[in-house]
């Protein structure tokens, strides 16, 4: 099933275009995987489906994105509402510099999604056992989530965009900043978040998009050459740039 | 070849050695000027915290204050000591005749009737009795008793008289001259006498004008730098306010002084002289120290943190008050007191505003007329008794004091409660 369609999206930093007519469908339930050399605009297309571009005064966005067919580029969308749908990890480990209690209560908090304290502890372990760190942390949940490990950090990240119940968890590079033994325990995680939830995964190593994801778009320079399914894009791709890529001849 | 390599080394070196020497030596200036002016003042301020006083034997004369012998309060109130007071300064010396008997007086402050007035109050028995009773010494005896008084210039060009002075070094002789601390310098408004000249006016002044200072310029530079930081879009038109604000910052105070004078005293008809006139001047001249600190430590909070709130779905005031702001609370609460310490330290917007005028009462809110700290100084540099050479510079040694204390605990806030983050 198709979760996100977007159609011919055009990205401008003021005058200079980032993405050209990007069309791309993303299914419910898989991992995507989004690759490509830097600055061809994989991870700004990304940062469109939760219009996190917005924060940028100079950026725009053209096109459609539809999001269980609803257009999230109109002028109805409310980005909060969205944003609550549409979690986000980012590139660098970036908790709060508050207790991870707080770190992981933060959203449900702010979206009014617990009545009382007993719900609110209840989301903060089911979020922090689905991110896999509630057996390390959970006899110090009242100490600063900064204080962790790079890993530890950003599975506190994942734990907090998924305390909120998102039905799309965006995820830029998150591995970009760990050692192997932290990324191979965010990827074995990955695997088991995208039953609940939709992944998009923006991501530098091809042995990862190729581990974590069902499919694959290629990106170069604001276009998206190629995308379908991981298997096909690594072992048979019909584009000879995107060959180029995977082969290791540039980028 | 090998040579010319280890010439050149030899030379880089040689050069860095230099610039070390030159960059010691500058630090080597800046503490050496700083040491004598630290010492200068102190030499010359630290005597300003003792005051001599004159033991005299006082005969509680009933007959002399118009009272009876077991008086009521309110007649011990409204008695008069002023005789009792003149006959125990001329008993001082039995023989003398009017003119010395108006010298004798003069040896002791013009509070000498009141301080004797203290003393039976605090113990009525004492009708009847005589009783040796501590008088604050005449601020030229008290230069004198400290050492700074010029004894061997001819008497007619002292204010001190020969038998002034042979009456006191007999007084000295007998132990009864006494030197304790100046406890009346921190309690006492100011005075045309500096025996009996202290700082409480222009200390609370200084203080209320600070309060008042704080109470506007804080809030409004503070939600000034929130919206221009996180809120304004960048335009033209932010970056015209921006450069302006930092314009603000180096206007000459002499300009906010005239800027009060004209619009707060002659347009609103605000109380001339007053701690809340002074207050808001300083505002003025406080708010885009404030903005400008608030801004850079609102800059400071990493781009990373309003991602992440604004990601969880929170609106953007939410991202800005529940984390933004709090995360640059320390760097902006330093940046305030730094302010308003340029502002406790600030002269010429105050004398402007007439915070110069003489008051001799103590204010009890930032209505009340009242000087501040600086223009105190200023006021008791322009006197002309010797006793108030050691009364400025006890006055800026507290000046100083009150500044370290502000930006100890600036740096104290700054270091404490600023927040790490990966």
């Amino acid at each position: 099933m198709i979760k996100i369609k977007a159609k011919d999206v055009d990205v401008f930093y003021g005058k200079k275009q980032a993405l050209y007519n990007i069309s791309l469908d993303i299914e419910e339930n898989q991992v995507t995987a989004l690759i490509g050399p830097s600055g061809c605009g994989k991870s700004t297309f990304l940062r469109c489906l939760n219009r996190m571009n917005d924060v940028i005064d100079i950026c725009n966005v053209k096109g459609e994105i539809l999001i269980n067919d609803f257009n999230i580029n109109d002028k109805s969308c409310d980005v909060v509402r969205l944003r609550e749908k549409i979690g986000m990890v980012f590139q660098k480990p970036n908790p709060f510099p508050k207790t991870l209690y707080e770190n992981v209560s933060y959203g449900p908090t702010i979206h009014g999604m617990a009545q009382s304290k007993q719900e609110m502890d209840e989301i903060v372990e089911t979020s922090l056992k689905k991110a896999a760190l509630w057996e390390e942390v959970k006899d110090r949940l009242h100490e600063p989530g900064t204080g962790l490990s790079g890993g530890q950090q950003q599975r506190l990240c994942i734990a907090r965009a998924i305390s909120v119940r998102p039905e799309v968890i965006l995820m830029d590079e998150p591995c970009s900043a760990l050692d192997p033994i932290a990324t191979a325990q965010i990827e074995e995680l990955i695997d088991e978040l995208k039953k609940e939830h939709t992944i998009i995964i923006v991501t530098h190593s091809m042995a990862q998009a190729a581990r974590v994801s069902q499919n694959t778009g290629f990106f170069h320079l604001g276009h998206l050459i190629e995308h379908g399914p991981t298997d096909k894009i690594f072992k048979n791709p019909d584009n000879t740039k995107t060959q180029d890529y995977i082969t290791g001849r540039f980028g | 070849m090998n040579k010319n390599k280890e010439q050149l080394l030899n030379k880089r070196y040689r050069a860095e050695r230099r610039f070390r020497l030159y960059g010691q030596s500058a630090i080597f200036m800046a503490l050496l000027f700083l040491t004598i002016f630290i010492f200068k003042i102190f030499s010359t301020g630290y005597t300003a915290f003792q005051k001599t006083w004159l033991i005299v034997p006082v005969n509680f004369d009933a007959e002399m204050m118009m009272i009876d012998q077991n008086p009521s309060k309110e007649d011990l109130q409204d008695a008069d000591y002023y005789d009792i007071a003149l006959k125990s300064m001329a008993d001082l010396d039995q023989n003398a005749n009017d003119d010395q008997k108006n010298q004798l007086k003069r040896m002791v402050s013009y509070f000498f009737e009141k301080e004797i007035k203290n003393e039976i109050l605090n113990d009525p028995s004492l009708i009847g009795k005589t009783k040796e009773v501590y008088l604050t010494a005449s601020d030229d005896l008290d230069q004198v008793f400290k050492g700074n008084y010029p004894r061997d210039l001819p008497e007619d060009q002292r204010r001190v008289s020969d038998y002034q002075l042979k009456i006191f070094d007999q007084l000295v002789a007998k132990g009864k001259v006494e030197s304790k601390f100046n406890i009346s310098f921190f309690t006492y408004a100011d005075s045309r006498e500096a025996e009996l000249a202290g700082i409480a006016s222009s200390f609370m002044g200084s203080i209320f004008s600070i309060l008042v200072c704080l109470m506007i310029a804080f809030p409004v530079a503070v939600l000034a730098a929130i919206y221009l930081e996180e809120f304004a879009p960048k335009n033209r038109f932010t970056d015209f306010i921006e450069v302006n604000i930092n314009n603000l910052a180096a206007v000459p105070s002499i300009v906010f002084g005239l800027l009060g004078l004209g619009v707060l005293l002659a347009i609103f008809h605000l109380p001339r002289s007053t701690p809340l006139v002074g207050g808001i001047t300083l505002s003025l001249m406080t708010l885009p120290t404030i903005i400008i600190a608030a801004r850079a430590s609102l800059k400071a909070v990493p781009p990373s943190i309003r991602e992440a709130a604004l990601a969880m779905g929170a609106s953007r005031m939410q991202t800005t008050m529940h984390h933004t702001v709090p995360l640059s609370m320390p760097g902006t609460l330093s940046g305030t007191i730094i302010g308003l310490a340029q502002a406790l330290g600030e002269t010429a917007p105050l004398i402007l505003i007439g915070m110069v005028a003489f008051v001799n009462t103590i204010p009890g809110s930032p209505m009340d007329p009242a000087a501040s700290l600086p223009v105190q100084i200023y006021i008791w540099a322009e006197s002309a008794e010797r006793g108030f050479v050691e009364k400025v510079s006890a006055c800026i040694m507290v000046l100083l004091g009150f500044l370290i204390i502000m930006n100890l605990f600036a740096q104290i806030i700054r270091h404490k409660f600023e927040k790490k983050w990966s």
